[in-house]
């Protein structure tokens, strides 16, 4: 579905064809195939152990898949290697399912740390700055910049991982599960504030998600992984229609309508 | 710099100023002051205004003195969030109106507007006068606090041990062995070797100063007794607290992090019965055999230099050995050894313990742990060759 066409169309910023990750005797995708729009928010959907975050970590480097080939923002990420790759690794931010913050710095020292790689040369003074207001801007308090992460709470850990992960004011932006364990009334700001930043700062966004709320309210199109590949990408009264029993247990469970229910009194 | 722009950095039509050029480069941000009358100045930004490109402009944007009666955005080609604080900023601080600004600016610009500037990323410090006290008063407390903490430490490992006995059935035995097998039986090939150079040294230098006086058939004696009396353990302890005593530190430390710890005791299993009591016991009877193992290398090595260079038979270097060490010499050393041992388990249990918050903290700690078991080792060591000596064991 996705296809060689896209390589090198700047609408589409990540292209995956025939990708296969293998460990050991395990399979764990096997040709599959995926093109994200510019510009769009993505979700990504599969059961558990259906290899979502390898995917994750395929695209941005950190895995290097078996075989197939991925392209990010026009470069080939399977045939860099670090040094080659920042480039492109200062395009995109990354947010860890835990926040994966730096224990020992402080909330804005850890939004510092990527501008502080990547431009060097800028005054310290404006540095400080630029971490502040991007704290401030994913929501959380001005005391928390300040703070280190061991004391803040897990919803906040997720909102400072954004900040970081926006810091170099990035085209691509991945999420991995970024409502997991958070409260409803925090999950639906956290879907919220993704939305509001993808809207102001143009983002393209990939978000692995299980959290079907967030799939109805803000991703654009779903990406459904099951048997080894992406089964089907599309939105979620398209992903019906395909009758694939899966997504149908999927969308068509109790949670599922409950949140199709949710939606449509938001909508309404 | 940029290959390809994001869809949010709109392309703006440029307005024909020869722009004061800062940088070189073609898309660098630039700036101009066009005269807008009564006394104020129209600031026209230009080029690409973000984080790749701002560095330069915004160093020289601190050298315009006011007052500006606007910034116009017209000509930028395309701006980020930085750029857009950097916009904000300034307009704030002139306290002028921002024009010319295309949808996708305005847009960043409002999210930028209800941020104020100012404020640091730093941890909050305080100032010498109050942070010197602060810190001293602090040491001393922790001082206290750690003395409490040692004290409270050993009464819970009393208590684990009691209700062991009392239910034996929930002794970690399999966990004891795992144990044993860590800070013994892999422990052997490196302290075998430091203790058969350690024999070999002390040997070699001995005879060459006990040659003065032609004694240098003494230096059976002074291996046999200061191997078994002293520095086998000693070196031993040391090593284990190197080995082991970090390990402990640093495992226990990174459990408590990942909450492993508090998981056990939810399901009602006591980290001091599962964790430190297998590890302490472990640590006193492996040191037992290793300070006796690490004595008798350091012989073997004593007699292989005696072989070598002093003419004194292999066998007959261990027979003499038998002759001229007294029994007493060897209890010296079997009684020091599970003590260190001891100390050594209790070190770096304790201290993985009280690891709280960050991964730096596991190695503060790990450091700890190794240096103040050493420190205590040493120590202890002084007081048993006095206490010996007293008793008739010299």
């Amino acid at each position: 579905m996705a296809g060689g066409k896209h390589y090198d169309d700047p609408d589409y910023p990540i292209v995956i064809e025939g990708l296969v990750n293998r460990f050991g005797d395990v399979t764990v995708h096997d040709g599959l195939d995926l093109a994200v729009r510019r510009g769009e928010i993505l979700g990504v959907v599969g059961g558990s152990g259906t290899g979502k975050s390898v995917l994750m970590r395929s695209i941005i480097g950190l895995q290097r898949p078996t075989a197939g080939r991925i392209d990010v923002l026009g470069r080939t990420i399977t045939e860099l290697d670090l040094e080659q790759g920042i480039g492109v690794r200062r395009r995109w931010g990354v947010l860890f399912q835990g926040g994966a913050l730096f224990s020992t710095l402080t909330v804005g020292e850890n939004v510092e740390v990527p501008i502080r790689k990547y431009y060097p040369d800028l005054d310290p003074a404006l540095r400080r700055e630029i971490a502040r207001y991007k704290v401030i801007l994913t929501g959380l308090p001005e005391d928390a910049v300040a703070k280190y992460p061991s004391e803040l709470s897990g919803g906040m850990k997720k909102r400072a991982g954004l900040a970081r992960a926006l810091a170099l004011d990035p085209e691509l932006l991945f999420l991995d599960e970024p409502t997991a364990g958070l409260d409803p009334i925090g999950a639906a700001k956290f879907d919220r504030l993704t939305r509001e930043l993808q809207e102001t700062l143009g983002l393209t966004v990939f978000l692995i998600t299980h959290d079907l709320d967030t799939l109805y309210e803000i991703c654009d199109r779903v990406a459904v992984i099951a048997e080894r590949k992406v089964i089907a990408v599309g939105t979620i009264p398209e992903l019906m229609a395909t009758g694939h029993p899966w997504i149908e247990e999927y969308f068509g469970g109790p949670r599922g309508r409950a949140a199709h229910a949710a939606h449509l009194r938001g909508e309404a | 710099m940029m290959e390809v722009s994001a869809v949010c950095r709109e392309s703006l039509a440029g307005g024909g100023k020869s722009p004061h050029s800062l940088n070189p480069m073609q898309d660098a941000a630039q700036y101009t002051l066009e005269d807008a009358g009564a006394d104020a100045a129209r600031l026209v930004l230009s080029g690409q205004l973000t984080l790749a490109n701002i560095g330069p402009l915004e160093h020289s944007l601190k050298g315009v003195a006011g007052p500006l009666a606007s910034i116009d955005l017209a000509d930028v080609d395309e701006i980020d969030t930085v750029g857009a604080w950097v916009v904000c900023r300034l307009a704030r601080e002139h306290e002028c109106d921002i024009t010319g600004a295309g949808p996708a600016a305005e847009r960043l610009l409002a999210a930028m507007r209800g941020i104020d500037a100012g404020g640091d990323t730093r941890a909050p410090r305080l100032p010498a006068w109050e942070r010197v006290p602060t810190a001293v008063g602090e040491k001393i407390y922790a001082a206290r606090s750690g003395v409490y903490g040692v004290v409270g430490f050993f009464g819970q490992i009393l208590i684990g041990a009691g209700s062991l006995v009392r239910h034996p059935t929930r002794f970690p035995f399999k966990a004891l062995v795992h144990q044993m097998e860590l800070v013994g039986v892999s422990a052997l090939p490196i302290i075998g070797l430091m203790s058969f150079l350690i024999g070999i040294v002390i040997a070699q230098q001995g005879s060459v100063q006990l040659e003065q006086f032609g004694a240098e058939s003494l230096t059976v004696n002074l291996v046999g007794r200061i191997t078994l009396r002293e520095l086998g353990v000693l070196m031993t302890a040391i090593m284990v607290a190197g080995r082991s005593g970090s390990a402990f530190a640093a495992q226990i430390g990174t459990m408590k992090l990942t909450e492993e710890i508090d998981a056990m005791r939810t399901i009602g299993l006591s980290p001091i019965e599962v964790l430190v009591i297998p590890r302490i016991l472990a640590a006193t009877f492996m040191m037992l055999l290793l300070g006796f193992y690490s004595s008798v290398v350091a012989i073997i090595g004593g007699a292989v230099v005696g072989d070598l260079t002093l003419g004194i038979p292999f066998l007959t270097f261990l027979l003499r050995i038998q002759e001229v060490v007294p029994t007493h010499d060897l209890w010296v050393g079997l009684i020091k050894a599970p003590m260190f041992g001891l100390i050594v388990a209790l070190a770096g249990c304790y201290h993985g313990m009280q690891v709280r918050g960050n991964s730096e903290e596991v190695g503060r700690r790990t450091t700890m742990a190794v240096v103040s078991a050493i420190f205590a080792v040493i120590v202890l060591d002084a007081f048993f060759a006095v206490f010996f000596t007293e008793i008739g064991w010299g």
